[in-house]
């Protein structure tokens, strides 16, 4: 019974009208949003701060790599609106129409994620490392920005640091669209990718690691479907839109902070 | 959604915040690449701009603009007050230290 009607009609041992004017789920998802928001305001105030504290700033995108910032940001734009479709068809009980828009913004999704993976290994290729790289054997000491890794490790720190918390929450992201639009049909699909991963990528990349994230994805994933197996409903989509638009919130941050106030004039 | 669900849901308001999202992010590019701004007044900018765009993205697509007076002013205030905390933590310190020239006293 909605809340409205348990309080309506004074039944016995009704809980009272929630005080926000909406469903608990969506308030401990604007709570959770709320600390994340901290999390990475955190990140930004330590890169912004090094960006005015430290002279000279290193300046390594150029412009192919803003250009590939613009297209991963239009990206995620459009992954929002495509997610509020997929709310509109959650709400009206078209399933059919409401997994397609799912599954548009997975495409969105994964989109970024693979150009901000390309991104990652240029910039390392041209020898921008963090220590951990350089322990994979990733990072070459000898590139056009060695010397910044040298010279500058908090701008390598930072970047890595800031750009690497929020692939994360874009990978869970698209994770969290999959099973919303296929449920236990999509943990298959999960594996695939996961043991795929693992088998393809090098030891040396930096992703050869980080891609067990989705292996530990794949195990939450799958007790949750197993200790509570549902017909995800709009209130469901609508809290997951919640966390997709937060995603992109952040990104509207990230893009001009790191990318745009570090651009290299050729 | 709202659960009151009492405003206009049309779908076109929607394309419209997508457009003028789109269009703010090529304001900050070309800003950005032409570097029209000293860096510290640079941040300033492109700040701003963000917090608009994020306003957008807030009020409309994660719809806090339709939910009730209470919940919107909770987690403005709360979130706000948390990052002006932070802003004391962080950015006297960095008024007070001049930057040494080329880096140096900050390298590894």
């Amino acid at each position: 019974m909605s809340d409205a009607a348990a309080v309506e009609h004074g039944l016995p041992g009704a809980y009272e009208a929630p005080l926000f004017g909406a469903y608990s789920k969506k308030v401990g998802m604007w709570l959770f949003l709320a600390s994340d928001s901290l999390t990475f305001g955190a990140l930004l105030f330590a890169f912004s701060y090094n960006r005015i504290y430290t002279t000279p700033w290193p300046t390594p995108f150029h412009v192919a790599s803003i250009t590939n910032a613009t297209i991963m940001t239009a990206c995620l734009l459009s992954s929002s609106l495509t997610m509020v479709m997929a709310v509109f068809a959650a709400q009206r009980n078209d399933r059919a129409w409401m997994r397609n828009w799912l599954v548009a913004t997975m495409a969105f999704g994964t989109a970024f994620i693979v150009l901000h993976g390309m991104e990652w290994s240029k910039l390392i290729d041209e020898g921008l490392t963090i220590p951990w790289f350089l322990k994979l054997g990733a990072g070459a000491s000898t590139g056009e920005l060695a010397d910044v890794s040298k010279n500058t490790p908090q701008f390598s720190a930072t970047f890595f640091g800031l750009t690497a918390m929020h692939m994360l929450h874009v990978t869970i992201g698209v994770i969290y669209l999959g099973v919303m639009a296929f449920r236990k049909w999509f943990l298959p699909v999960l594996a695939v990718i996961w043991i795929a991963g693992a088998l393809l990528i090098p030891a040396s990349n930096v992703f050869h690691y980080p891609v067990h994230a989705l292996g530990i994805a794949l195990v939450v994933a799958t007790i949750i479907l197993v200790l509570k197996p549902k017909v995800y409903d709009a209130q469901d989509v609508e809290i997951c839109g919640l966390y997709w638009h937060f995603v992109d919130l952040v990104w509207m941050f990230i893009f001009p902070l790191v990318y745009l106030m570090s651009t290299k004039i050729s | 959604m709202s659960d009151a669900a009492t405003h206009d849901d049309s779908k076109g308001q929607y394309f419209w915040v997508w457009g003028a999202l789109l269009v703010l992010t090529a304001v900050e590019v070309v800003l950005g690449y032409k570097q029209v701004f000293e860096p510290v007044r640079m941040i300033e900018v492109l700040l701003i701009l963000s917090i608009i765009k994020s306003a957008l993205i807030i009020g409309y697509f994660m719809h806090l603009k339709f939910e009730k007076a209470i919940m919107r002013w909770m987690l403005v205030i709360s979130v706000t007050a948390c990052f002006v905390i932070m802003y004391c933590f962080f950015f006297p310190d960095a008024d007070r230290v001049k930057p040494p020239p080329h880096g140096v006293g900050i390298q590894g």
